[in-house]
């Protein structure tokens, strides 16, 4: 027995297993977190106090209440829907977002996966969140899912250019895909943060792809997938109980996912804005989350103060406004690089 | 291969669908219908073919009950419900008209009374238009910040009269309650606090790029159409005419007072588009604010139930009276046969006059903007289905 458990411990299976379920192990507490912290946001943005009795601490318990809940409701299937179809879709969402995990650099320690094409990967994988939308809204037999899923492949098949191109200029300079390489080619304190050189075409590429990654995210003001008040729930219409929250956990496995992205290319990922202070692994996770958790703040905030845009006027900011200025910041960082 | 032969889709008004369209039931239990609405949609992708309304899921016999209380003042109630919005505009439209029956004259004090309650009653309904107005373009916070100032207005009644949405105050000849003391500071301490948070809404959702974008030049409805279908309110100012019943019709003493209606003037787009709609609500809760603060000012004292009838038994006759609701002409149409009970009372409700001009407007748009251009014309489903 005990050799049996020494081979398997000593086996690649086993330390495969549990470096793929590290992230579960940040992105359930998180989820859980940040749900929280949206209520907790958008309520004092609205002069309210949002959930305050469970758990006692300004309500810190509520989602946990909320999981339990959702946990315990009836799954509910459509008589008209493609069974399999169905079940599949909130998975393959999950497991969209959740694969992206793999290759982002929590810190110097630990990478999922230190492959040489990491950002490639992360960009790859999550387009498969895409199929698993489509999947959900034609399989649910409804008219108002089918309208959800189509909106959604086109807003992230389109949004999908623009934040490419823009991250391609962080490659240029940096030479490499490879995620935790151009961490460390941005060390050495704050001016050496991608975001800053070769300004301002860089942080204009950065800001394309922010904007850009709300809408991968379904964020408002790009969040016409899933506007209630046009399409009642868009593609999840139809989910109800586990599987709806599988959604719901995926939207913010994703939004942290392209904070994360963000925050490794033009902010220096895990490394200290102090130079040598507050540096090494630790710290390196606290500095990474923390500019993370930045982002998806700022998700949120934008997500309580901005109205939805239609979708012919997000097609508009895809293609005529964000690309073009994605391919000017790509041939400006060009032509000084080669200058 | 077999050829099969289905029958053509038709719509419930009869219209065959060309294979690239299909039919999209919106409502009644859809977010942005604002209450029991339920449109047809004829679809091409995103593109609205056509908008037919379907309605009457709110009905409650208003007219019927009417006719079947033991008398007049009992009438009231049902008018609270009709608009559970504008409750207060409703009741005074029907006493107005209960009164023209009787030849009755209200003391000036209750005159004053009804104005400010019908001016704190438009905000409030501007309110909940304007604030679902953004939750319906997906902006959700002004939303919560208009119910916080509509909570002000909803004090100050629960005050004078106990009642929050149904109030069933102003009465014929009268009203059901005296003002409470120190009413009149608390109204100037809410307009005092309420001036501001116009602007704040104005930052916050007006002016903001998208929801322009998102509104203007969107559900255009030029001032001949909605002259032709009988629009009123600010779905007729926004479209650029100056009619408001205030002025136009005077009642009560609207005349005393300094104001002048807003009317829709095509700042961002065409004149008489949803963001026109809107602007118009916005201009005219500052409109109100005013009047009321005109109002707070010249309370004479007196009694307010001194004029209220024992017996309510007008001569046989009939009388239409209009007054101005927030959504437009609120007309009460009534006949009496000299009983206790009316033998007749009709309604002209403004928020069905409007929605009649919504498939108009919606055609050619895309889904997104029939929710906006529905919100825009404000609807009130316990109004249009009496």
């Amino acid at each position: 027995m005990e050799q049996l458990l020494r081979s398997l411990i000593d086996s690649d299976i086993f330390v495969y297993t549990v470096m793929a379920a590290l992230p579960l192990l940040w992105i359930l507490p998180y989820a859980l977190f940040a749900v929280w912290l949206e209520r907790k946001v958008s309520a004092h943005m609205q002069d309210r106090l949002g959930p305050m009795r469970v758990g006692g601490w300004h309500g810190w318990a509520q989602t946990i209440a909320d999981i339990l809940k959702l946990i315990q409701k009836e799954d509910i299937v459509p008589a008209a829907a493609d069974k399999r179809l169905h079940f599949l879709a909130p998975f393959i969402v999950f497991v969209g977002s959740y694969a992206a995990y793999a290759a982002i650099p929590f810190s110097s320690a630990f990478i999922g996966s230190g492959i040489n094409i990491g950002l490639f990967y992360i960009i790859a994988v999550s387009a498969l969140v895409t199929v698993g939308i489509l999947m959900a809204g034609w399989s649910s037999n409804n008219k108002w899912s089918l309208f959800g899923a189509m909106r959604s492949a086109a807003q992230i098949v389109s949004y999908e250019i623009p934040s490419t191109l823009a991250l391609l200029t962080v490659v240029m300079l940096a030479g490499t895909l490879n995620l935790q390489e151009i961490n460390r080619l941005q060390a050495g304190g704050l001016t050496n943060w991608f975001i800053f050189r070769k300004f301002p075409f860089v942080a204009i590429a950065f800001v394309i792809s922010f904007v850009a990654s709300l809408a991968e995210t379904n964020r408002t003001p790009f969040d016409i997938p899933e506007a209630e008040s046009e399409l009642v729930a868009g593609y999840h219409t139809e989910y109800s109980g586990m599987k709806f929250a599988l959604f719901f956990l995926a939207e913010y496995a994703n939004m942290f996912a392209v904070s994360a992205i963000s925050a490794t290319l033009f902010l220096g990922g895990w490394r200290s804005p102090l130079k040598k202070l507050m540096s090494g692994p630790v710290w390196g996770a606290f500095w990474f989350i923390s500019k993370g958790m930045f982002f998806v703040f700022v998700q949120m905030w934008l997500r309580w103060t901005l109205p939805r845009l239609r979708v012919d006027q997000l097609m508009y900011v895809s293609w005529k406004v964000l690309t073009p200025w994605a391919f000017a910041c790509i041939f400006g960082v060009g032509l000084w690089m080669v200058l | 291969m077999i050829e099969t032969q289905t029958a053509p889709i038709k719509t419930s008004t009869g219209r065959v669908l060309r294979p690239e369209e299909m039919v999209l039931n919106m409502g009644p239990q859809h977010p942005s219908t604002h209450g029991v609405l339920r449109l047809e949609l004829v679809v091409d992708g995103e593109i609205v073919v056509d908008v037919i309304p379907h309605i009457g899921y709110l009905h409650r016999c208003f007219e019927k009950h009417a006719e079947h209380m033991t008398n007049y003042q009992q009438v009231i109630p049902y008018c609270d419900r009709m608009d559970y919005l504008a409750s207060m505009n409703m009741d005074w439209a029907y006493a107005l008209a209960v009164e023209k029956l009787l030849g009755l004259q209200v003391p000036d004090r209750v005159e004053y009374i009804r104005v400010i309650m019908a001016e704190l009653q438009r905000i409030a309904s501007h309110l909940i238009a304007l604030g679902t107005y953004g939750l319906d373009v997906g902006a959700f916070t002004p939303f919560l910040f208009c119910f916080r100032d509509r909570e002000g207005i909803l004090d100050l009644f629960e005050n004078t009269c106990g009642a929050r949405l149904l109030y069933n105050y102003i009465w014929v000849g009268g009203l059901s309650h005296d003002l409470p003391s120190g009413f009149i500071d608390k109204a100037r301490a809410f307009c005092r606090y309420f001036r501001p948070n116009i602007k704040e809404l104005n930052d916050l959702l007006t002016y903001n790029e998208i929801f322009i974008k998102r509104t203007a030049n969107v559900g255009v409805l030029p001032a001949e159409a909605a002259i032709a279908y009988g629009c009123s309110g600010p779905m007729l100012r926004g479209s650029g005419v100056d009619w408001d019943l205030r002025r136009d019709d005077p009642y009560s003493i609207y005349k005393k007072f300094q104001w002048q209606p807003q009317i829709g003037r095509g700042e961002m787009g065409t004149t008489g588009d949803c963001w026109d709609r809107y602007m118009v609500r916005v201009r005219e809760m500052e409109q109100s604010l005013d009047i009321i603060e005109q109002a707070l000012g010249g309370i004479p004292p007196g009694d307010v139930q001194s004029a209220v009838p024992r017996r309510i038994r007008p001569n046989a006759g009939d009388v239409y009276v209009r007054s101005e609701s927030p959504r437009g002409e609120i007309g009460f149409y009534v006949i009496s046969d000299g009983s206790a009970t009316p033998y007749r009372v009709k309604a002209r409700s403004p928020a069905f006059v409007n929605l009649s001009v919504c498939p108009e407007i919606c055609k050619g748009y895309m889904i997104a903007d029939v929710v906006a251009i529905v919100g825009s014309i404000d609807i009130v489903l316990g109004e249009v289905d009496r």
